[in-house]
């Protein structure tokens, strides 16, 4: 029922630009795997690529082990839902729904029964006589998802199916679409430049930029410890101050960057010389007003506080450097702060990653 | 009238008084003089008798139906099945020149929508456009030398030896057809196109991902979106069609006659206006009869036409 799908040195040119550049990896049967990049990194591209909209320039594409070379999107175990999600406008939903049944040669009678469960397991019965454009947005989103999995997909590619939704509804979608993937068991291939989407409903994440895999792991991970300075900056918020690497002991570094010695962690066992030259991502969640206990402080001026509802945005500076400091609206953070006033700010720096300034290949 | 008072309000709100009345008096005077008063003119023609100027206006100036008897029984003896098979005939000949133009345009229209772009899509736009650079009468000729015994095609044919004596494409109406067809191409053309331009790419994408074959994307999905522009422009080709006189007067075999010559051997051969313009009366008449008939049967609504 469900299949890996493996890129074995997926490359993709378009002329001369390298639309993906050497795409390695696994997707395991079953899951629930996302790529996350800003428009234009590939990950449209990779998606089509492995529906077999478009034919890597090198490299294979393997499908429960089957080299997927010249087979025709017709003829993958693959289903793609498109960011506009392509419903047919002149056709009814349960027609829409029924339409890879109708290629196959299955009877009226039998089609209709089919849609009919679908809407079921989609929660929404009874809409099958509807024309589509009856429904609201959600809902078509839904009848989309339908459509594809009566295909009898072993794989389900979704590009950005919620980009065209309200913030709301694209919230609810999440968990929907993650409900709806738990229950049929199929692999869910998710694109998405939404980084709140991917990690919410991911089991594992690639991330992209350039054309290139920055890195593969489940959510936390990519989130708690990036291994490039595009995913750091990428993923999340994150305060980002350059230096040079002053000694490295195991995988503690200290970086002397222009507000003073600041010690971290080397992200992915690097190792570097003193003197490379790094940048330190620090989380707003991750620094605190005031001095702790064996935490490195940086002294700071205040330039501005943000009250953004469930947090309040610190903005701090030192010597031009901008820092970015979150703190929950719990009640409990004391009197608020004015401008021009210095505070310390601390963190710990296990949480800290000095990270390449250039981006690596 | 209310209705129509309600639309001229509110163009009067969005253009000013003068644009309006401008567009109304334009409209009034194109509708009214140029297309209603010719055409009551001539139904009114098709009543009278064929007098002596000096017996119009007399006792013997009344209306009359001898005019469309005569196509039904001649001077009374018997069917005039000669003129009926020849309007019939006409009808089918029009109805096989638009089958000819969808099967044709369709592609060509999908095509330049979907898949031309920049040079190739200019330059198939002028292709089609050229066509019409060419005056009827030139044109009908051209295809005269082009099909005539000696002309290119037999030569062609002859000289590789495919036939030994020449074909008569005049004579089987191979002339005749490609003519008109060729003709009224870019009327069929752009209304498909027209339609077809509006279709999401993605949507036929879509259709081939859940495996629908290629005939079945077109048969299912494009198909039904082009169909109106299908039916505007089945319904320009096939009138146009109908009504041609060139073409069916100088590529037409001997033996075909068209209907539009008929009505064209009364006014000015037998200068029987009277009749001519009965007969003009029964080919409009059947023609619109025809394309209602069809937009019945094909469940196209006038409306859709009209986009």
């Amino acid at each position: 029922m469900t299949k890996d799908v493996a890129l074995d040195h997926v490359t993709i040119r378009f002329g001369s630009h390298t639309a993906v550049d050497n795409a390695l990896l696994t997707i395991q049967g079953g899951e629930f795997f996302s790529f996350l990049g800003p428009s234009g990194c590939g990950k449209t591209t990779l998606l089509r690529c492995i529906s077999g909209f478009i034919e890597p320039t090198e490299g294979r594409v393997l499908i429960g082990g089957n080299d997927m070379r010249r087979v025709g999107p017709n003829k993958r175990p693959t289903a793609l839902i498109f960011q506009n999600l392509a419903l047919f406008p002149l056709m009814s939903v349960a027609e829409n729904i029924a339409f890879p049944l109708e290629v196959r040669g299955v009877g009226r009678k039998e089609r209709r029964r089919r849609a009919d469960e679908l809407l079921d397991l989609i929660a929404l019965p009874g809409v099958g006589d509807k024309k589509v454009y009856e429904l609201s947005g959600g809902q078509r989103q839904r009848v989309a998802i339908a459509r594809a999995l009566a295909v009898e997909p072993d794989i389900l590619l979704l590009d950005e199916p919620l980009s065209a939704l309200d913030l709301k509804l694209r919230h609810h979608m999440r968990t929907e679409l993650r409900s709806i993937q738990k229950r049929v068991g199929l692999t869910f291939i998710y694109i998405t430049h939404d980084q709140g989407e991917a990690l919410t409903m991911s089991d594992r994440v690639a991330v992209m930029s350039a054309g290139v895999v920055q890195q593969i792991d489940v959510p936390e991970v990519i989130y708690d410890r990036p291994r490039t300075a595009f995913v750091a900056s990428f993923v999340g918020e994150t305060n980002a101050i350059s230096g040079k690497v002053a000694s490295q002991s195991g995988g503690d570094v200290v970086v002397d960057t222009p507000i003073g010695m600041l010690p971290g962690r080397a992200s992915g066992g690097r190792s570097y010389a003193p003197g490379d030259i790094v940048t330190l991502f620090i989380r707003p969640e991750q620094l605190a007003v005031g001095e702790a206990a064996n935490a490195p402080s940086i002294s700071c001026t205040v330039v501005k506080e943000e009250f953004e509802g469930s947090v309040r945005n610190l903005f701090l500076e030192d010597k031009g450097i901008p820092l970015r400091l979150s703190r929950v609206n719990s009640g409990s953070e004391g009197a608020p702060l004015v401008p021009g006033q210095v505070v310390k700010a601390s963190y710990n720096p296990e949480k800290a990653w000095a990270l390449p300034a250039t981006p690596e290949a | 009238m209310d209705r129509l008072k309600s639309v001229f309000d509110e163009f009067v709100s969005r253009h000013g008084i003068g644009v309006a009345l401008f567009i109304s008096l334009t409209v009034l005077v194109w509708v009214l003089v140029l297309i209603a008063l010719p055409q009551v003119a001539m139904l009114d023609y098709s009543f009278r008798h064929n007098l002596s100027p000096q017996d119009i206006g007399g006792p013997q100036d009344v209306y009359t139906l001898s005019n469309y008897g005569f196509f039904l029984f001649r001077d009374g003896s018997g069917t005039n099945t000669l003129d009926m098979g020849v309007l019939g005939k006409t009808i089918l000949a029009s109805v096989l020149v638009t089958i000819i133009d969808v099967i044709v345009c369709y592609p060509i229209a999908f095509i330049l929508a979907h898949s031309a772009t920049g040079v190739a899509a200019r330059l198939m736009i002028l292709g089609l456009i050229v066509p019409f650079w060419v005056n009827e009468i030139l044109r009908a000729f051209a295809f005269r030398v082009i099909f005539g015994a000696t002309g290119l095609i037999n030569g062609v044919g002859m000289s590789l030896g495919f036939w030994d004596v020449p074909i008569d494409f005049i004579r089987a109406n191979v002339a005749l057809y490609s003519g008109l067809t060729y003709t009224y191409i870019l009327l069929m053309v752009f209304p498909i196109y027209n339609a077809v331009e509006a279709l999401d790419r993605n949507q036929i994408e879509a259709a081939q991902d859940m495996g629908a074959s290629w005939w079945r994307v077109h048969w299912r999905i494009v198909l039904p979106v082009a169909k109106p522009g299908i039916a505007s422009g089945a319904t320009m080709v096939f009138m146009l069609t109908a009504g041609a006189l060139a073409a069916p007067q100088i590529l037409g075999g001997p033996s075909n006659l068209w209907f539009t010559q008929l009505v064209y051997q009364w006014f000015s051969d037998a200068g029987n206006w009277q009749r001519g313009s009965a007969y003009a009366a029964i080919l409009l008449v059947t023609c619109l009869g025809f394309v209602l008939l069809m937009m019945k049967v094909f469940k196209v609504n006038i409306g859709a036409i009209g986009r």
